[in-house]
């Protein structure tokens, strides 16, 4: 990735805690994304991988503004729309027809009231995108036939077509404000094997022809390293490692990025015989109350002094490869 | 090798539903030896649960077994009381689900789940002892602290831990066969990782045969000695690990293998998808199933439904194609010598 790249989107320090009521007076959080920075370039697609509660949907959410952020700072396309310490709080309508989300449970996300039309024409009306009856059904058609519908589809109801065609009307619907960011959170682990793959070729195939750009949110680390220029490793609602997709899976230098990849089973059975796995003991701790220091020390088998009380900074450990862990920063 | 544990043939199952018959399951055969494991994949619905569930006897209404044969060691499990099921389940075959927490009953103990389990088919074992198998047992799947965990609640466990659980209290009467019904679908990869690792040591210890249900590709070729695809009630191919891996015949099985992104590969490769979307059971195509996605379908594919024929030592597949094949080679041996070296 060349340096001129423009950048996108920014965050600086995002943090999102949840309040959780502990009694009366009392109020615990939940630490859901502690201070996570990065930026995603113009056209590129950055893939987040981690396990559930690790705080990459609500990263992505909070990212969008459907969370109202605790702290940190969000720029976009080198405009500051969030910023906690000067108080800055942008109105979003405007920035939702930049960027928009595709969710995880494509039945769950549709109105079942409302025609697939009206789904996707919701969003034309809201930002007053087309002037006359005749224009909105027309764009509704043309929505419809970029993602593999047909316009007569527009007057059923979600629950005439199959989870992979829903999920397709979900993309529809991002897409007809004609949005330059999307969000795509597990857009197609609620999907069959066999409709997956038509899924993601048609949102690369978008990607060319419109020049997207995704944060692509997923578990599954073959199909994030698929569609992804750069993968983010979260773990407990922090970043542990970022680099470029290939250089990520092929090197890890993270402790939990290297075990996350060994868990992943291959689908060849010779591979998985020989393979030497990294197993880790135990669960993730609650985000409710994470570890002192560095928040993967309960199960890091490299874990020292040091780790238990400091938690370690993102750096820079090759260009573009990124990772916090002080077990790098004592052999670089 | 010794003789099969289980044995399958053409067993239907059909759910009566207000908008007609399902058929879930529709003629499927396999044997399963002591030993082995076997792994089913599919996508939902192609009816892998419902032919566990129909060997377990645990299909409810409105789904009925309408056909087919279920042995295990001789016996015929469909012609069993239920009283005789009842003694089956737990003590020679058992089975662990999806969802852990939605099968652990959350107002008792872990400790006196797996008791009850235990002092159910063997009424002559005292409290005292069922509670230190339960804790062995504990142990067994790599729980920690077992002394103290066997009388905590399952809200108190992870979900892997939860999952261990399950596998305790489906091995505490060391039975013969356990079926897994997606046992690690729910769990995270590094916690599947360890349930994997965990019921392939368990397997080696026990000698107990798997049928391991799943639709991940990869877990398959993880634990499994041999796979059976099936697709719309119907198995499409089954054979040793290897060569469904290595040498998928039938076109469904290719088509699946080649549309998955390799963690491997280092060059972007576009994917290639199966086109089109999965069956709709309650209108079914009437030749093979797999037809109307199917990029080699033929005429014959669209009328009648194929027949298994051996590809390769214990490797079936059902697929027109193959059969056209196998009628060519053999037309060309029939053939007098001199003719076919033209």
């Amino acid at each position: 990735m060349s340096e001129q790249k423009k950048k996108l989107v920014e965050t600086v320090k995002l943090r999102k805690y949840f309040p959780v009521r502990a009694g009366m007076f009392k109020t615990n959080h939940v630490q859901a994304v502690q201070d996570v920075s990065l930026h995603i370039f113009k056209g590129e697609t950055l893939g987040l991988v981690g396990e559930s509660g690790c705080g990459k949907t609500t990263f992505g959410r909070t990212l969008i503004q459907l969370y109202h952020p605790t702290s940190g700072k969000i720029i976009y396309d080198g405009k500051t729309i969030y910023d906690s310490e000067n108080n800055i709080h942008e109105n979003m309508l405007p920035y939702r027809r930049k960027m928009q989300m595709i969710f995880q449970d494509p039945s769950a996300s549709l109105d079942p009231r409302m025609t697939v039309g009206e789904i996707v024409g919701e969003a034309l009306d809201i930002h007053k995108i087309c002037a006359t009856k005749n224009d909105r059904q027309d764009r509704i058609n043309e929505l419809l036939t970029k993602v593999g519908l047909n316009s007569e589809h527009s007057n059923r109801f979600p629950h005439e077509f199959s989870g992979g065609q829903q999920q397709r009307i979900g993309i529809a619907r991002a897409l007809a404000v004609e949005p330059e960011f999307i969000v795509c959170d597990e857009p197609i682990s609620a999907l069959d094997v066999s409709i997956q793959s038509q899924v993601v070729n048609m949102l690369e195939d978008l990607q060319e022809q419109i020049g997207l750009t995704y944060l692509f949110i997923a578990h599954d680390l073959s199909v994030v390293r698929h569609i992804s220029n750069r993968i983010g490793v979260m773990y407990l609602g922090c970043l542990v490692e970022l680099a470029e997709s290939y250089e990520l899976c092929a090197h890890p230098i993270h402790p939990y990025a290297q075990t996350l990849l060994s868990a992943v089973p291959l689908t060849d059975p010779e591979k998985n015989r020989h393979r030497q796995r990294i197993l880790l003991q135990g669960d993730i701790p609650s985000p409710l109350n994470p570890p002192s220091g560095c928040r993967f020390h309960t199960r890091c088998p490299y874990a020292t002094e040091r780790c238990r009380s400091e938690m370690p900074e993102l750096k820079e450990y090759s260009p573009g490869h990124y990772a916090a862990c002080h077990m790098l920063e004592k052999s670089s | 090798m010794s003789e099969n544990l289980l044995e399958v043939r053409d067993l239907r199952v059909s759910f009566y539903t207000p908008a007609g018959e399902v058929k879930a399951v529709d003629g499927i055969s396999y044997d399963l030896k002591e030993n082995e494991v076997m792994g089913i994949v599919g996508e939902s619905g192609s009816g892998k649960s419902v032919e566990a569930y129909s060997i377990m006897g645990l299909l409810s209404n409105p789904g009925k077994i309408i056909g087919g044969s279920v042995t295990f060691e001789g016996e015929d499990l469909l012609a069993y009381t239920d009283e005789q099921k009842r003694a089956f389940r737990g003590t020679k075959a058992s089975m662990i689900f999806q969802n852990p927490m939605t099968c652990l009953n959350p107002v008792y103990t872990i400790g006196n789940q797996l008791e009850e389990a235990l002092r159910c088919h063997d009424k002559s074992i005292s409290r005292d002892e069922a509670h230190k198998r339960a804790i062995e047992m504990l142990e067994l799947v790599g729980i920690n602290n077992a002394d103290r965990r066997v009388n905590q609640y399952p809200h108190e466990f992870s979900g892997g831990m939860r999952q261990r659980a399950m596998i305790a209290m489906a091995l505490i009467c060391h039975p013969k066969l356990l079926i897994a019904d997606e046992p690690t679908t729910a769990l995270d990869v590094t916690i599947q990782a360890q349930i994997l690792e965990l019921m392939k040591d368990l397997q080696k210890q026990t000698g107990m045969a798997i049928i391991f249900i799943t639709h991940n590709l990869g877990v398959v070729a993880e634990i499994c000695d041999k796979v059976s695809v099936m697709y719309a009630g119907h198995i499409m191919e089954q054979g040793p690990v290897d060569d469904i891996f290595y040498r998928p015949a039938h076109p469904y099985t290719q088509g699946l293998l080649r549309s998955m992104p390799n963690l491997e590969d280092t060059s972007h490769t576009r994917l290639i998808p199966i086109e089109g979307t999965p069956v709709d059971l309650l209108d079914p195509p009437k030749g093979c199933a797999f037809g109307p996605r199917c990029e080699h379908c033929m005429k014959v594919c669209l009328n009648n439904q194929p027949p298994m024929v051996e590809v390769g030592e214990n490797h079936r597949s059902a697929c027109w194609k193959q059969v056209q094949e196998m009628r060519m080679q053999q037309a060309d041996g029939n053939r007098p010598e001199g003719g076919s070296h033209e």
